[in-house]
């Protein structure tokens, strides 16, 4: 593998990164804590909407991520040629 | 024998057999199987071992109690030990993965080419985890004494003794097999009672659901959320859904450090170190927050029914109707059962026999002090003071209008919320055993983790990579063997006589491994620059700027009377932007990371080896970058 072509793998992976990242950030420090008092004046069923991130949704979506990343980067692996066997 | 105890002699020791006969299926040939299982754990069954192995007795018995009272302030335990989850799966586990050791001192100090900086990473981590294992031993204990019947003393030998027999035998292989049966235990222990009340409380079965469903308790189509908030705020508590917890800056510093405290427990990240590929490393993490997500989404509603509960069986009727609360003669037996153990602890103020349970401005804690001091005949003059204070304050509200005197509910213990669950929502008594099986799976499984931890830092880095590097693999295993035996001893040595501290240990090892170790394993992998001078500046700043703040509030290791807040130079209690000490390690880690920026900005650029090193370890395929050099 060229360094090159390496350094380009390793961008992909960081773009990756910081997207997810983002939404990670987003759905807890975003909506469940700064956010939350204007979240909350919508309901979601019985739930405050601020206050279903903060206790439920933002997990949701923690696990959402984990999975999406694997899938990326297993992708992203083949295509650059440096997925294990 | 009550019929309860049997239950659970019969459910606890069939589950101890079997943790027993895995031990003795599962033993450790080599130290590759003693320290990650062989390396060829399936990722889902690393995933249900690492969320037995993350979830402590805190997590089952404690959270939704703290959630309960905390309301909305407790989602910071939510958030903050799941999305440190998001960090180990993105940053950390599949790079420790594919440098393919077998302990994190072992990582930090081969990255950063140097033993002083092993021995710091090990120190860290022994202080992290020895005092996160003595909350699982207290925790071992307390579950023996409340529901076996059986002295604490020798409930924590009993648990010592069952982890001893499948953590030496068989290591990590014994522990992660053993770690699997133990999360089946404690998650249908967690749910079945979930499952129950929500159905009794809302009509849906699913707690998640329930949780956002209307109550159905008196068919007037409220929200039980919206119930709950109308129950707490008439009785003067602040309401469910809002409450904050400090600050909104001190949640946000809180979850932060709790995250990456969780990211950077070392017993947490040898898990990884199982799975046969980089890839499972990847999917591994992924399935152990599916499984610890299904307890984490079922605590939040554990928490605001059994709230419910414990208020609508206190305050039968409207708020000052004399009629309104319940009768003290005519509690249920459940409320008797726990005023024995002194979780529950009932005074009657106003003398009118029926319990007041209200927020009253602190007047009850007052008047309790002023008994205190009486009874020790000092500081009887501030502590009369306090009460008077609390009295005219107390007089303004609707309460005192009513003729209560006082909260009368002097101990609610947050534990309770789990323990007594079953019981307030009438399950049958073998729910009970399973929820005490449940608690003790809980604690055993992350002490095993930990004592590993502990004790391959202590054979792998300090015996082998450090002291006798010619030591033999079969002396090597003994030497994991033996300190698997003293880390044992120590923690049940610790667990029978708690330094004091036993209550802070927590917030202690997640600001330890927040502050320390977090911060230079992610700078070695992302920060090809980071030097040896940088990395253990680093470690040694975020341990000590985090030691110092947590032992200027709580004393010296914990000891009493030992605390050192300066007022005087601006440095009250929580002087730095209001954020507690429990929250600190954010703070630490934030300290960490600029001081290994700056000192290794500084210094001379790490060797060529080490830069390659670092580009392997970014690269998931072994055989071809080995090569390539």
């Amino acid at each position: 593998m060229t360094p090159d072509k390496r350094a380009d793998y390793w961008k992909a992976n960081l773009r990756y990164l910081v997207v997810l990242l983002v939404v990670w950030f987003l759905v807890s420090y975003g909506f469940g804590i700064l956010l939350v008092e204007p979240l909350n004046a919508i309901h979601l069923g019985g739930y405050p909407l601020g206050f279903w991130f903060a206790q439920q949704g933002s997990i949701y979506i923690f696990v959402a991520l984990i999975f999406i990343y694997a899938a990326l980067m297993n992708r992203l692996d083949k295509t650059y040629d440096v997925e294990e066997d | 024998m009550t019929e309860l105890e049997l239950w659970s002699y019969g459910i606890v020791g069939a589950t101890f057999a079997l943790y027993i006969g895995i031990a003795l299926w599962s033993r450790a040939g080599s130290t590759r199987e003693f320290y990650v299982a062989g390396g060829g754990v399936h990722p889902v069954a690393n995933g249900m071992a690492t969320a037995a192995d993350w979830m402590s007795a805190a997590s089952f018995i404690s959270m939704a109690g703290m959630i309960a009272f905390g309301g909305y302030g407790g989602s910071v335990f939510l958030m903050g030990w799941t999305g440190g989850y998001v960090l180990l799966a993105l940053l950390l586990a599949p790079y420790l993965r594919k440098f393919g050791k077998f302990t994190v001192p072992e990582f930090i100090g081969d990255r950063y080419y140097s033993n002083g900086a092993r021995v710091v990473a090990v120190i860290c981590l022994i202080l992290a985890s020895v005092t996160y294992v003595i909350g699982q031993m207290t925790g071992v204990g307390v579950a023996f004494s409340r529901f076996l019947g059986v002295s604490y003393e020798w409930g924590i030998a009993v648990g010592m003794g069952i982890v001893a027999i499948y953590a030496i035998l068989g290591g990590m292989k014994g522990i992660t097999y053993t770690q699997i049966a133990q999360y089946v235990v404690l998650i249908l222990a967690y749910t079945i009672p979930a499952i129950f009340i929500s159905l009794t409380l809302t009509g849906n079965p699913i707690p998640q659901l329930g949780l956002g469903g209307d109550y159905v308790g008196d068919g007037a189509g409220v929200s039980l959320l919206a119930r709950l908030d109308q129950v707490v705020t008439d009785l003067g508590f602040k309401q469910y859904t809002t409450q904050v917890m400090g600050s909104k800056l001190n949640m946000f510093a809180y979850t932060l450090s709790l995250m990456i405290g969780t990211a950077g427990l070392p017993h947490v990240i040898i898990r990884f170190f199982t799975v046969p590929k980089v890839r499972d490393a990847r999917y591994s993490a992924g399935w152990a927050l599916v499984f610890i997500a299904i307890l984490y989404t079922t605590a939040p509603a554990v928490g605001a029914m059994a709230r419910l509960n414990l208020m609508e069986t206190i305050q039968t009727g409207p708020v000052g109707d004399p009629q309104g609360n319940l009768v003290y003669d005519e509690r249920p037996d459940w409320f008797k059962r726990w005023e024995t153990t002194g979780l529950l602890k009932f005074k009657d103020w106003n003398g009118d026999g029926r319990i007041q349970y209200y927020s009253d401005g602190g007047l009850a804690e007052a008047k309790l002090k002023l008994a205190d001091a009486k009874s020790k005949n000092t500081g009887i003059e501030a502590a009369e003071k306090a009460v008077a204070a609390a009295e005219t304050k107390h007089s303004a509200t609707k309460f005192a209008g009513y003729g209560w005197q006082g909260n009368e509910m002097v101990t609610v213990n947050n534990d309770i919320m789990v323990l007594a669950n079953p019981e307030i929502a009438g399950l049958p008594a073998w729910v009970i055993a399973l929820v005490v099986a449940g608690g003790l799976a809980a604690a055993l499984s992350t002490a095993a983790g930990l004592l590993l931890a502990i004790s391959s830092a202590i054979s792998h880095d300090l015996l082998k990579g450090v002291f006798m590097p010619t030591i033999t693999e079969k002396n090597e295993l003994l030497a994991g063997r033996l300190s698997m035996i003293a880390a044992i001893l120590l923690a049940g040595y610790l667990g029978l006589n708690p330094p004091g501290f036993a209550a802070g240990t927590v917030a202690l090892a997640f600001g330890l491994a927040a502050s320390s170790l977090f911060p230079v394993i992610i700078m070695g992998i992302f920060f090809k620059r980071l030097n040896k001078e940088g990395a253990i500046a680093g470690m040694i700043t975020g341990i000590m700027v985090t030691l110092f703040y947590v032992f200027q509030h709580k004393g010296i290791f914990f000891v009493k009377g030992t605390e050192f807040l300066m007022p005087e130079l601006g440095m009250g209690a929580n002087w730095f932007f209001g954020i507690t000490p429990e929250a600190f390690g954010a703070v630490g880690a934030l300290a960490n990371f600029l001081i290994a920026a700056i000192v290794s900005a500084l210094t001379a650029p790490p060797p060529e080896h080490i830069q390659h090193l670092v580009e392997d370890v970014r690269i998931p395929r072994g055989a071809g970058v080995a090569v390539a050099h």
